[in-house]
């Protein structure tokens, strides 16, 4: 339509104002999506984690911390489940599977998992999805030791490799267990999920590189040397663990256990079950999220505003070229239409620009969720509610462009034949 | 009305605003087809005004305006504006063009709103070049952007604009008075020449009288407004 074309030449005389307005708007829209996306991305992240699971249980703590430290590695556990309280809910008759783990070590910056072959077996992640291998098998012989796919990534390990491991959390550790390496017998399948990002090694193996050590202190000579833990492996049994992820028969039966479990007497356990324990904490973080919003929403209204300065400024400039137009058969309302479609323009590539800066952000932000929460996000398409509101956003662009185009309007009506400038 | 009438004020009256006082109090007024009249009276005394009414960007209080057999004060505003898209090019005493459209596409504008004009003009493109050919622009001028024009070389550009597509008149608000005497008459020689090759009627509004005599008639505004005697 000539009108359109008319209307991007002007664009373009003023490209300068246009494209810092495009701009504005964009960065609002990219704060806005990409607090969007990046929140239910890691929700959806942390309900993928523990999707399979329909227990957690640890030492008496607050629920959030216990699926936290547990299952995401954030935060450590203050208190240990004693084997035996262990062993009481490995055994209930509710109980299908249970997972031990044991946390308390690292390697290079990566948590260190003792566990049993149940973890293989019965973990699930995702939609029903149990582990798999990308190399290897699961660890047969006392030292050997399973990757996760993040870890041999950043490490660049496979299979035969020797590691060791060292005593604490954190980076860089004053204790190593280097009268213990440990060979990789296998690289787990990526998952997207904190297994990822931890090493699994046998309960047995992990009380064998505890054996001697006492408050975070090596006593020399009391340990135990590889082969002669290799002979005692049957007797490697630890005296506690962290917490034990746990499977039932059915569904139905996770109200009364977690009820039992809670109120065990010979031991303070909590029983958590990771869903609901996933709404409290998004209830915590739901008040952070909510300023996010406001403060993402008040951005594009700041922005809508500054596109709202930058048209009534070029009203005043373009008067003349709304009265030439006039003058040569434009009729009222396309002089405020080229407002309109000029705005509208603005708006909609605010969006699109908007869009494209906020997948670029989440790309580049992926890495450090990774890093920090173990989970791999990734830009997701929009939501149908998240498009209604860019869609509304644009109707907002156009509401805005009204003010200017009225008046535009009304002044063509009462210029006559002046060309004011 | 006699045939040859153009278009014929009767009994108009106009103010800005309702409680300002009329700017045109006309009894009566009118102009030949190919005629070209010269309209001079002092400044505020209601040429632009006048202009405005016939060209259809104001609508009179009262009274007739009747152009080419039809009754401009009857139409609703978007007719009036197709009306003065199609009948009617206009010339103003400066800032005619959009500085950031080249000059071609200035002088097309016109027949961008009115589809009677583009047929009128055949080859829109076309009469466009014969028309600032016609007007003294150089070629080279064409695809400048309009803002990078001289006054002069803008107004000749207005007018080749103003004429393109044919239509009945010409309405010319003091096109010359930006510039100086000697491309002051070139300017009106080219503007006749074409205004006569297109059969246009002119209405040319001046305080400059020195142009007066090139003019068929001359009318002082003051004296047939009443508006402009009563204050
Ligand atoms: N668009 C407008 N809105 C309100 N009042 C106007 C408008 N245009 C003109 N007027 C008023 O109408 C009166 C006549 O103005 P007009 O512009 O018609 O005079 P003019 O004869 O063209 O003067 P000049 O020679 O200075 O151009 C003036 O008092 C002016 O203030
Ligand atoms: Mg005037």
């Amino acid at each position: 339509m000539n009108l359109l074309a008319l209307a991007w030449h002007s664009l373009l005389n003023r490209r300068f104002t246009v494209v810092m307005t495009v701009v504005t708007i964009a960065l609002s829209i990219a704060l806005l999506v990409m607090v969007e996306q990046l929140r239910t991305e890691v929700r959806e992240g942390f309900y993928r984690s523990v999707s399979g699971t329909d227990l957690i249980v640890g030492a008496r703590t607050a629920p959030v911390q216990l699926l936290l430290y547990s299952v995401f590695g954030l935060g450590s556990p203050t208190n240990n489940v004693s084997w035996s309280s262990y062993r009481m809910v490995a055994d209930h008759r509710s109980v299908a599977w249970t997972i031990p783990i044991s946390l308390g070590d690292s390697h290079q910056g990566y948590r260190v998992t003792g566990t049993t072959d149940a973890f293989f077996e019965h973990f699930r992640y995702g939609d029903s999805q149990a582990l798999g291998f990308r190399e290897g098998r699961a660890f047969d012989d006392l030292y050997d030791v399973v990757v996760g796919y993040q870890v041999a990534r950043k490490l660049g390990y496979a299979v035969g490799d020797r590691i060791a491991i060292a005593h604490g959390g954190g980076n860089v550790s004053l204790h190593e267990h280097d009268d213990h390496p440990f060979s990789i017998s296998g690289v787990l399948a990526p998952t997207g999920t904190p297994v990822d990002q931890s090493l699994y090694i046998s309960l047995a193996a992990y009380e064998a590189i505890h054996t001697g050590w006492r408050g975070g202190v090596h006593r020399p000579g009391s340990g135990l040397a590889p082969d002669e833990a290799r002979q005692q492996r049957e007797q490697l049994v630890p005296e506690a663990i962290t917490a034990t992820l746990v499977g039932l028969h059915t569904r139905a039966a996770v109200f009364g256990l977690q009820r039992e479990l809670n109120d065990y007497a010979p031991e303070a356990l909590t029983a958590i079950m990771p869903g609901i324990t996933l709404q409290q904490l998004w209830r915590i973080t739901g008040v952070a999220e909510q300023v996010l919003r406001i403060v993402a929403a008040l951005v594009v209204i700041t922005g809508l505003l500054g596109m709202l300065t930058v048209l009534m400024t070029t009203l005043n400039e373009r008067r003349r070229e709304m009265a030439i137009l006039r003058a040569n058969g434009a009729r009222p309302w396309q002089i405020a239409a080229l407002l309109v479609f000029e705005a509208g323009l603005i708006t909609v590539a605010g969006i699109v620009l908007g869009v494209l800066i906020a997948v670029g952000s989440l790309v580049l932000a992926a890495p450090w969720v990774l890093d920090t929460f173990g989970l791999a996000v990734g830009p997701s398409l929009p939501e149908a509610w998240q498009l209604g509101v860019l869609g509304l956003i644009a109707l907002a662009g156009l509401l805005v462009a009204l003010v200017p185009a009225t008046m535009a309007y009304r002044r063509t009506l009462t210029d006559g034949m002046q060309v004011r400038t | 009305m006699p045939a040859d009438q153009l278009l014929e004020l009767r009994d108009l009256r106009f103010a800005w605003r309702r409680d300002h006082a009329d700017v045109i109090a006309l009894d009566a007024f009118s102009l030949k087809a190919g005629e070209r009249v010269f309209l001079y009276g002092p400044s505020g005394s209601g040429k632009s005004t006048l202009l405005a009414l016939i060209a259809g960007l104001a609508r009179p209080d009262r009274g007739g305006i009747r152009f080419a057999g039809t009754q401009l004060e009857a139409l609703r505003g978007p007719a009036r504006d197709r009306f003065r898209a199609d009948h009617v090019g206009v010339i103003f005493q400066q800032f005619n063009l959009l500085p950031w459209l080249d000059v071609l596409g200035n002088v097309i504008l016109p027949c961008r709103f009115s589809r009677l004009r583009a047929e009128r003009a055949g080859s829109v493109q076309q009469s466009a070049r014969q028309l600032l050919a016609a007007m003294d622009l150089d070629q080279a001028m064409w695809s400048r952007k309009a803002g990078d024009l001289s006054v002069g070389q803008q107004q000749r550009a207005a007018a080749a604009r103003a004429l393109i597509g044919a239509p009945e008149l010409v309405l010319a608000d003091e096109p010359t008075s930006a510039l100086d005497s000697d491309r002051r008459d070139a300017f009106l020689g080219l503007l006749f020449e074409q205004v006569a090759s297109a059969g246009a009627t002119l209405l040319f509004v001046s305080h400059d009288t020195a142009l007066a005599d090139r003019f068929d008639r001359q009318v002082s505004l003051p004296e047939i407004n009443l508006a402009g005697q009563a204050a």
